[in-house]
C-alpha cells in the first residue's frame, strides 16, 4: 500500500516530522507522485481498510464526523460575533499529513479546500525547516494568493502529532466581522489592490505550547477595528481545533494509529470514487454550456475608490462548458472568462474550485463524506489571468462572493439538464441567489466603541425553483447550508439600527412554473450611533441568476437610503412614519411621508462609506431565486395564494401568469378561472405574434455587432474575454460569422485597462513555491 | 430503491409527498427511473413519436416514426430542428432589451438595466410555450447548452438500446 510508512527506507537521512520519518515535502511529492501514476489518490488501486474490516472504516468515520461537527456546535458558542454564533459562520477540517481534507464538519464547507491550500502552502515552502512545525504550535492564516477566500476568513491551524510524529492537521475558520480594511466591515468595498484588504496573514506561527504569542495578541487586536470579536473568535477556532486534536488522540489510544493513518488517506480516495459513481448514477454524459455575469458599477459617483484606473462601469464573465465523460469523469472549462479587476472581487483558484463543493453537497454529493476526493475526481480548468486564477499579486479579494456565486449558479442548470433529462426530477434546480445585500460599516457604535458591522441577514436569500416545486423563501444562502437570518433583537444588540420593517420582498423570486423562492427586506433606522457609516453591496443593474426551461431571472437589487429625514418631528407628533417594506419600488409609499429628505433609490447597489446620522434609513433587500418553467403553466391557485401572501404584486398576475384574480371586500384576492383560461390563451397569441423568429433576430443583432452598438461596459466584457479566451472569441465570430476585419480591445474603447498587459504573480516573489491545484 | 409508478406521476406533476420527496433526495438513487419517466411521458403526449431523451417539461428528443430521424420537438407537436442543432435558433425570440418592456416582468427598480442584461424568451411557433429564458449582456451568442452523449448514456450506463436513428443528410 503506497501510503504506508518507509522507516527502514530511510535510515540514515535526515528525519522528517511525518509519521516514518519522511519531511512534510516528500510524503506530499510521494503521494502526488503515485496519484498521477496511478489515478487514484496516493496509489490507492485498493482500499485496505475499507475492504477488510468495513464497520471498523465506518466507524472510524461516524467518530470522527460527529466529533468534528460537535467541536463546531461547541466551540460557536464561545463566539461573541453573530455572524459565527448567529449565522454559523464557521467550519473545522481534519486533514491528513499532506493536507488532503479527510471530513469536515457543517457551516462554511468552501474551507474545505482552502485550509488544506495552506497546509500545502506550508509543505511546499519548507515551514517544516523555518519556522518550525511542532506539537501543540498554533498557524494563521487569511491570504487570499494562497487560497482562502476572502481576508475576513481567518484560519487556525494545528498539527496534529502522535509519539512525537505528524500524522495529521485541524484547521477551523471563523468569518470575521472586520479585517482592518480601507473601509469598516468584514467584506468592503472601497480599496482596490490588496493593500487595502486589511490585515492579512500567511501561515504565520502564532503560538506554541497551546498558548498564543503575546506580540501576536498585541499586533493582531489592533489591525481590526472590533477587537473583541476578533479575540474571541480566535479563542473559538483554536477551542475547536483543539477539541478534534483531542479527539483523534483518543480514537488512536482506542483503534490504533495503523487503523487512524489508513483511514486517512482512504477516506480521500472513497470520496473520489464516490464521485465518480454519483455522475454516473444521477447525469447524462455530453457536454453543458452556461454563463455567469455580475455588475461592477464603479463610474457612480457613490463609488469612491482612490485610483482613477478603477473608476469604470464593467461586467464580470463566467462562460462555463460541463464535460461529462462515459467513465464517469468530468472537466469543468472556464474559458473566456473576465480578467480579474481593479476592485474587491476576485478569487483564488483554490476559493473557485472549493467552493464548487459546498454547491454539489447539496446535489451531487450530499453524503458526510465530504472531503478532497471531489476535488481529485474533477478536473477544473481556469486560465491564468481570470477573475477567479488572477497573476496579479496586487489583486483584492474582499467580497469574492460578489461572483463567486454568480459565476457557480449558472452551473446549477447545467447539472439540472442532466438531472431532468433522466427523470431525477427532485434534484432539479434553477440556481441560487445572488446572496445580497450585504449591509455593512461602521463608526462609534451604542456602546460609544470602535465598532464595524456586517448584517449577515443575507445568510437567508430566496432559492431556485425545482422542477417539482417553488424555491424556498428567505431560507438559505449558497455558501451556508446551515445559514439564517438571525434574530432581529440580536442584531439590534450587534448594531446601533433599529429595525422599522421585516417582510417578504414581493416579486424577488423569479416567475416560472415554479416561482424562485422570494428574499426578504429590512427597514433599519440609525440610532444611538457616532461618526457612522454604510455601504451597499450587491448586484443591481443584472439578475445574474437566470431561471430554468422558461422559467425567468431573479428580480436584481436596488437602493434605498434616506439622510434627513425628519422622523424625530414626525415620531413626536405621531404622524405616519415608514414602516414594514418598500412593498412596490415601482409606486413608493416612504418617501411621500418623508417631505425634504435626501433620499437615494436607484440601481446603484454597490456604493462606498456614506456618512449616516440618527434618524436616517437604509434598506437592506435580499434577493430571490430563480424560477422554473413557463409560468403560464403555474397553477393558478398558487399565484392567487402569492398574491395573499404578499410574494406577488398585483399586476404581475395577469401579466406574467394568465391569472384573473378578484379583490374582495376583505382585500383577499380570488381566482376567476374562466377569465384566467381566457388570458393564458390570448397569451399564447400574443407571444407569437410579438416574438420574431431567432433567424430574423440574429440578423439585427449582427448588425449592432458590426457598427459596435453597445454600451461600453458591454463592449469591455467582451474585449477583455476575447484577450485571455482566444477559443471564446473564435466562437464569438463563428457564430457572428463577422469579417477578419472586425475586432474589439479595451484600447480602441477608450477605457483604463490597467493590468491588462502588466502583471506580476505571487509566485515571482523571492523563496516562494506556490501550488497550483488546477489546467491553467 | 425502486418507486412506484404512482410515485413518478406525481414527482412530474409536483404532487409528491414530502416524505417520499425527502427519500428521493437523501437515499441512493433507483436507476429504473429513466424508464418509467419516459413511459409516463410517453403516454401523456399526443403523438407517437418515441421520446428519446426529455429536455424540458415539454421539449424532447425524439425518434420519426416514418424517418427515424431524431428530432427536437415541442409537447404540441412542433419540431424545431434536428437533434444535433441548437433548437433556440428555429424557435421565435421576444427580447426584452428596454425599460419599458423588462418592467413587464418586474417592478422598476427591480428589473435589470437594459444596456447591461437583456431577457431573450424563446417560443414554440406553434403553440407560444415558452421553452426558455436567457439573461445575457447584448451581443451574447444564442447558447447551445446541452449536447447529451445518448448513445453512451443508453448503451453504456443504463444497458439499454440506443433507439434507431438515421442521421439527416
Amino acid at each position: 500500500m503506497n501510503v504506508n510508512v518507509r522507516s527502514r527506507e530511510l535510515e540514515g537521512s535526515t528525519r522528517g516530522i511525518v509519521r516514518g520519518g519522511e519531511t512534510l515535502k516528500e510524503h506530499r511529492d510521494r503521494l502526488m507522485e503515485a496519484t498521477k501514476r496511478t489515478k487514484h489518490y496516493a496509489g490507492l488501486e485498493k482500499m485496505e481498510l475499507r475492504d477488510s474490516q468495513p464497520i471498523l472504516y465506518n466507524k472510524l468515520f461516524s467518530r470522527l464526523r460527529a466529533g468534528v461537527v460537535d467541536a463546531r456546535e461547541t466551540a460557536k458558542k464561545i463566539a461573541a460575533s453573530p455572524i459565527v454564533e448567529q449565522e454559523g459562520e464557521l467550519c473545522f477540517t481534519l486533514y491528513n499529513a499532506a493536507g488532503d481534507s479527510i471530513l469536515t464538519s457543517t457551516g462554511i464547507i468552501i474551507h474545505v479546500g482552502t485550509m488544506g491550500a495552506a497546509i500545502k502552502y506550508m509543505i511546499e515552502n519548507n515551514w517544516e525547516q523555518n519556522p518550525g512545525v511542532r506539537d501543540r504550535d498554533i498557524f494563521c492564516n487569511n491570504d487570499s494568493l494562497i487560497g482562502n477566500v476572502h481576508p475576513c476568513d481567518i484560519h487556525t491551524i494545528v498539527p496534529i502529532f502522535w509519539e512525537g510524529e505528524l500524522i495529521g492537521w485541524v484547521g477551523g475558520v471563523t468569518h470575521v466581522i472586520d479585517t482592518g480594511a480601507v473601509g469598516p466591515g468584514s467584506m468592503a468595498t472601497g480599496q482596490i489592490q490588496r493593500f487595502g484588504d486589511g490585515y492579512s496573514i500567511t501561515c504565520r506561527k502564532v503560538g506554541e505550547n497551546d498558548t498564543l504569542f503575546r506580540d501576536w495578541l498585541h499586533e493582531s487586536q489592533r489591525m481590526v477595528r472590533t477587537t473583541r470579536y476578533w479575540m474571541l473568535d480566535e479563542r473559538t477556532r483554536i477551542a475547536g481545533c483543539h477539541m478534534i486534536r483531542k479527539l483523534v488522540e483518543e480514537v488512536i489510544s482506542e483503534e490504533g494509529i495503523e487503523s487512524y493513518w489508513k483511514f486517512a488517506y482512504e477516506a480521500v480516495e472513497h470520496g473520489r470514487l464516490g464521485l465518480q459513481n454519483r455522475i454516473k448514477a444521477m447525469t447524462i454524459p455530453g457536454k453543458y454550456r452556461q454563463v455567469g455575469f455580475v455588475d461592477v458599477p464603479y463610474a457612480h459617483e457613490d463609488v469612491r475608490v482612490p485610483s482613477d484606473f478603477a473608476k469604470l462601469d464593467t461586467i464580470m464573465h463566467a462562460p462555463s462548458e460541463i464535460t461529462i465523460r462515459g467513465d464517469g469523469t468530468w472537466r469543468l472549462d472556464f474559458e473566456g472568462s473576465s480578467r480579474w479587476g481593479w476592485h474587491t472581487y476576485n478569487a483564488h483558484q483554490v476559493s473557485f474550485t472549493s467552493g464548487i463543493w459546498v454547491m454539489m453537497t447539496q446535489t451531487l454529493i450530499p453524503s458526510e463524506m465530504i472531503n478532497d476526493g471531489a476535488a481529485y475526481g474533477t478536473e477544473f480548468r481556469l486560465p491564468k489571468g481570470t477573475w477567479m486564477n488572477p497573476d496579479d499579486r496586487r489583486v483584492a479579494f474582499s467580497y469574492s462572493w460578489h461572483f463567486l456565486v454568480s459565476a457557480w449558479t449558472a452551473l446549477w442548470r447545467g447539472l439540472s439538464r442532466s438531472y431532468f433529462g433522466r427523470g431525477y426530477l427532485e434534484e432539479v434546480n434553477a440556481g441560487n441567489a445572488n446572496t445580497s445585500n450585504w449591509l455593512q460599516g461602521g463608526g462609534f457604535n451604542q456602546y460609544d466603541e470602535i465598532h464595524a458591522v456586517n448584517s449577515f441577514e443575507c445568510a437567508a436569500n430566496g432559492t431556485g425553483a425545482t422542477a417539482v416545486g417553488d424555491g424556498l423563501s428567505h431560507a438559505a444562502a449558497i455558501w451556508n447550508p446551515e445559514g439564517d437570518m438571525g434574530d432581529m433583537e440580536i442584531w439590534e444588540l450587534a448594531e446601533p439600527l433599529i429595525y422599522l420593517g421585516r417582510q417578504i420582498k414581493s416579486n424577488s423570486g423569479g416567475a416560472g412554473k415554479y416561482r424562485g423562492g422570494c428574499g426578504f427586506e429590512s427597514l433599519r433606522l440609525v440610532w444611538n450611533a457616532k461618526d457612522w457609516t454604510m455601504f451597499f453591496m450587491g448586484n443591481g443593474h443584472i439578475s445574474s441568476d437566470w431561471g430554468l426551461m422558461g422559467g425567468y431571472p431573479a428580480a436584481s437589487g436596488y437602493r434605498f437610503a434616506a439622510h434627513k429625514t425628519g422622523l424625530k418631528e414626525l415620531i413626536a407628533n405621531g404622524s405616519p412614519l415608514p414602516l414594514g417594506g418598500d412593498t412596490d419600488p415601482e409606486n413608493p409609499v416612504w418617501d411621500g411621508l418623508l417631505k425634504d429628505a435626501v433620499i437615494k433609490r436607484d440601481k446603484q447597489a454597490i456604493t462606498t462609506e456614506e456618512m449616516f446620522a440618527d434618524y436616517d434609513l437604509y434598506l437592506n433587500y435580499m434577493r430571490g431565486g430563480p424560477g422554473f418553467g413557463d409560468p403560464i403553466d403555474r397553477a393558478p391557485q398558487s399565484v392567487v395564494d402569492d398574491l395573499n401572501g404578499g410574494y406577488l404584486l398585483e399586476r404581475f398576475a395577469a401579466r406574467i401568469y394568465g391569472v384573473v384574480a378578484v379583490k374582495g371586500d376583505d382585500g383577499a384576492f380570488t381566482l376567476d378561472a374562466a377569465a384566467t383560461d381566457a388570458r393564458r390563451k390570448a397569451i399564447r397569441k400574443e407571444r407569437i405574434s410579438n416574438s420574431v423568429p431567432t433567424e430574423e433576430w440574429l440578423t439585427g443583432e449582427r448588425e449592432k455587432i458590426l457598427a459596435k452598438d453597445a454600451a461600453t461596459q458591454v463592449q469591455q466584457m467582451f474585449a477583455a474575454s476575447f484577450k485571455l479566451g482566444p477559443r471564446f472569441e473564435q466562437e464569438f465570430r463563428s457564430f457572428w460569422k463577422l469579417p477578419e476585419s472586425w475586432t474589439l480591445t479595451e484600447e480602441e474603447i477608450g477605457v483604463p485597462h490597467y493590468g491588462s498587459h502588466y502583471s506580476m504573480d505571487v509566485s515571482e516573489l523571492p523563496d516562494v513555491k506556490t501550488v497550483q491545484f488546477v489546467e491553467e | 430503491m425502486a418507486y412506484t409508478r404512482a410515485k413518478i406521476a406525481d414527482l412530474i406533476d409536483g404532487k409528491i409527498d414530502h416524505d417520499t420527496l425527502h427519500q428521493m433526495l437523501s437515499t441512493p438513487k433507483d436507476p429504473e427511473r429513466f424508464q418509467t419517466y419516459i413511459e409516463i411521458l410517453q403516454e401523456r403526449v399526443q403523438w407517437d413519436e418515441k421520446i428519446v431523451l426529455p429536455l424540458g417539461p415539454k421539449l424532447y428528443i425524439v425518434q420519426q416514426k416514418q424517418t427515424k430521424r431524431w428530432t427536437v420537438r415541442c409537447e404540441c407537436g412542433h419540431d424545431f430542428c434536428d437533434w444535433r442543432e441548437n433548437w433556440k435558433l428555429h424557435a421565435r425570440i421576444n427580447v426584452r432589451d428596454t425599460a419599458e418592456k423588462l418592467e413587464q416582468i418586474y417592478p422598476r427598480l427591480m428589473a435589470p438595466t437594459s444596456t447591461w442584461q437583456v431577457l431573450r424568451e424563446y417560443y414554440c411557433p406553434e403553440c407560444g410555450t415558452l421553452h426558455d429564458v436567457e439573461a445575457p449582456t447584448p451581443w451574447y451568442p444564442v447558447i447551445r447548452d446541452f449536447e447529451p452523449d445518448i448513445d453512451t448514456f443508453y448503451k453504456d450506463w443504463l444497458g439499454l438500446p440506443v433507439p434507431e436513428r438515421v442521421e439527416a443528410a
